[in-house]
């Protein structure tokens, strides 16, 4: 290969302008900043909860003081209330995602082939609960606890049954959009195959959503982890606080490293639960064309 | 195993009755009628109960009084319906007593700004990764999506934890000697919640413009190129003029959850000198007696969110019906 010379012979600036094949170092360079603006301040905090001092804007000497050794049993894995947090924010995530992602899922292979008038306003209800203001569908179900559905108590239901109208639409908008690039010959295929319209549902189209179900599940379930506005004004009792709503009622009032260890812990958990659904995703849709990272990202 | 496998089955009337169906109707003739609507009635009825009418319970609270403890009580009648809140709330943003105006005005001026800085950032990172991206287009792909799943809450408390009085922003500010004290960013500076807010949402910006501009042709790049166009030309009649749709699309996605947003405005400002809408609606839930007004507020930013919304949602539901 040789390389490509300047036409025309021009040197100096005017040369470098006029270059076509010239490095756009400008957008490069806004590119590593945006980067670097974006991930520096999380690794600063992260490593903030390895800070042995009582600060957590400056780092002192390294030690796990504020995740399990502190002298006045406020560490993230010593203190009660702490303890109790993180096991409220796993099971809302979990149940949220068992509830959400099979619902959606269904509404989405329904809604799909569905026709008509009230299939298409279900379909735009789903798709405004997506782009409308987390605060709004918070307060709403805060009323309605309060006001008409008062057999409810504020906690854990009402927790989940905000979380689920807020991430029910995510598996539906992942699966549907797996729907249109399979299309529906495989079904079809299986029907001429002698296959009842239900078991073409259950051992043509589900196998081949998987992919799509799976990256709901981790989807639904880190996007939980990290909420805190439904959660808040659905929470009843102080046990039925998680993580979420320690860190963001803490962080500028009395914050301690304690604060960030926790905040790392859910960046762990969400990292996790993502790796293993991308893991997931690449080995069921293997044959199923797609599985690269950007395919994950556009879905 | 019996030995008596037919080797074709013929095929029953049924069966040739459903393959005629199937050749006159273009899709889904073999299916009941029920059965695609029977996947979709768990989920219908789920946002029937949980987001149908909560919205109602919204409007009901807003057209209702409070009782005498200062809770609200809703009017579910709409006949017994009165607007005494609504019209108060209103006249606090454009009547005689207009204390409510400026957080309005101050709410369209941050989400214009933030929004603004984060298309052009946002756009310039896009049109590098997908254009320039390279060996490395996967790595800052990654990076690009990494803010999906670290916590809103972590990233704004890493900025917390830098920009206090104490933080290394400061530090640094002193150590190059731009500053000679500390600057206290986290008492109601506007540019902080700006920042904030750019800093929360642009990385959904940045993943549909890469979609789109991702999903160019570089041929009709070149097809611009040899006509004659200059670099700069061909971005600004070509590139620029594809990419709308999704620029379009990246401003709405951002700048709707910016008109709700109350958090980072609490944990970046925490001053009534930044207030914005959300953190009005987040006071109501929070003071006794403003349950109507609270109601009232979301009503009035749904209102302002209308347009922005259904223009969003069209156009998905366009693509929807195009693919």
């Amino acid at each position: 290969m040789s390389t490509v010379s300047t036409p025309g012979g021009t040197r100096g600036f005017a040369g470098w302008l006029h270059n076509p094949w010239r490095k756009p170092r400008v957008l490069q360079w806004v590119t590593i900043g945006y980067l670097s603006w974006s991930i520096l301040p999380v690794l600063i905090a992260i490593l903030m909860s390895f800070n042995a001092g009582r600060s957590n804007t400056v780092f002192q000497t390294f030690g796990l003081r504020w995740w399990i050794d502190d002298p006045d049993q406020q560490a993230l894995f010593q203190d009660p209330v702490l303890r109790r947090a993180i096991m409220q924010t796993y099971i809302l995530s979990f149940v949220t995602m068992i509830v959400a992602v099979p619902l959606g899922v269904m509404f989405a292979i329904g809604i799909d082939r569905w026709r008509g008038r009230p299939a298409n306003v279900a379909n735009f209800a789903m798709l405004v609960t997506f782009v409308i203001p987390e605060i709004i569908i918070g307060l709403a179900m805060l009323l309605t606890v309060q006001h008409l559905f008062t057999f409810v108590k504020l906690g854990t239901f009402a927790q989940i049954a905000g979380l689920v109208t807020y991430q029910i639409s995510y598996p539906v908008i992942i699966v549907r959009a797996r729907l249109l690039s399979i299309g529906k010959e495989y079904e079809e295929a299986g029907m001429d195959l002698g296959a009842s319209p239900r078991q073409s549902v259950r051992r043509v189209l589900l196998p081949l959503l998987y992919p799509a179900i799976l990256a709901s599940l981790a989807i639904v379930f880190a996007d939980t982890v990290d909420d805190f506005v439904t959660v808040r004004y659905l929470s009843g009792p102080a046990s039925s606080q998680p993580l979420s709503i320690f860190i963001y009622v803490t962080a500028r009032a009395s914050a301690t490293p304690a604060v960030n260890a926790a905040a790392t812990l859910m960046l762990v958990t969400t990292t996790v639960v993502i790796v293993l659904g991308y893991l997931g995703y690449r080995r069921v849709s293997r044959g199923q064309g797609g599985g690269d990272v950007s395919t994950f990202t556009q879905l | 195993m019996p030995e008596t496998t037919p080797e074709v089955a013929e095929p029953s009337r049924r069966q040739l009755r459903r393959a005629e169906q199937a050749r006159r109707s273009e899709y889904g003739a073999w299916y009941p009628r029920w059965f695609w609507p029977s996947f979709a009635i768990p989920g219908v009825m789920w946002l029937i109960v949980f987001f149908v009418v909560p919205f109602y319970a919204v409007i009901s609270v807003a057209f209702g009084t409070i009782d005498s403890f200062r809770n609200p009580l809703p009017v579910w009648q709409p006949w017994y319906w009165t607007n005494k809140y609504i019209s108060g709330v209103l006249g606090h943003i454009l009547g005689t007593d207009p204390y409510l105006r400026p957080t309005y005005i101050r709410t369209f001026m941050y989400v214009a700004i933030a929004s603004t800085i984060c298309l052009v950032v946002g756009y310039a990172v896009a049109y590098y990764t997908a254009r320039h991206g390279g060996k490395y287009r996967t790595l800052i792909l990654v990076a690009l999506i990494s803010p999906f799943w670290i916590s809103y809450l972590m990233r704004m408390l890493a900025w917390v934890n830098l920009l206090s009085d104490d933080g290394y922003v400061n530090v640094i500010l002193e150590k190059l000697h731009l500053i000679s004290e500390p600057i206290s960013w986290l008492s109601g500076k506007d540019i902080t919640v700006v920042l904030g807010l750019v800093y929360g949402y642009i990385p959904y910006m940045i993943l549909p413009l890469f979609g789109y501009l991702d999903r160019i042709q570089p041929s009709l790049l070149e097809a611009g190129r040899d006509l004659g166009a200059s670099p700069a030309q061909t971005f600004w009649r070509v590139t620029l003029p594809l990419s709308k749709p999704a620029i379009y699309a990246g401003m709405v996605i951002v700048a709707l959850p910016m008109f709700g947003d109350y958090y980072t405005n609490n944990l970046l400002s925490g001053s009534p000198n930044t207030t914005m809408i959300g953190n009005l609606i987040d006071g109501s839930v929070i003071t006794a007696g403003q349950g109507p007004n609270g109601a009232v507020l979301v009503l009035i930013l749904m209102v302002i969110l209308l347009v922005p919304m259904v223009y969003y949602l069209r156009g998905t539901l366009k693509a929807q019906e195009a693919k």
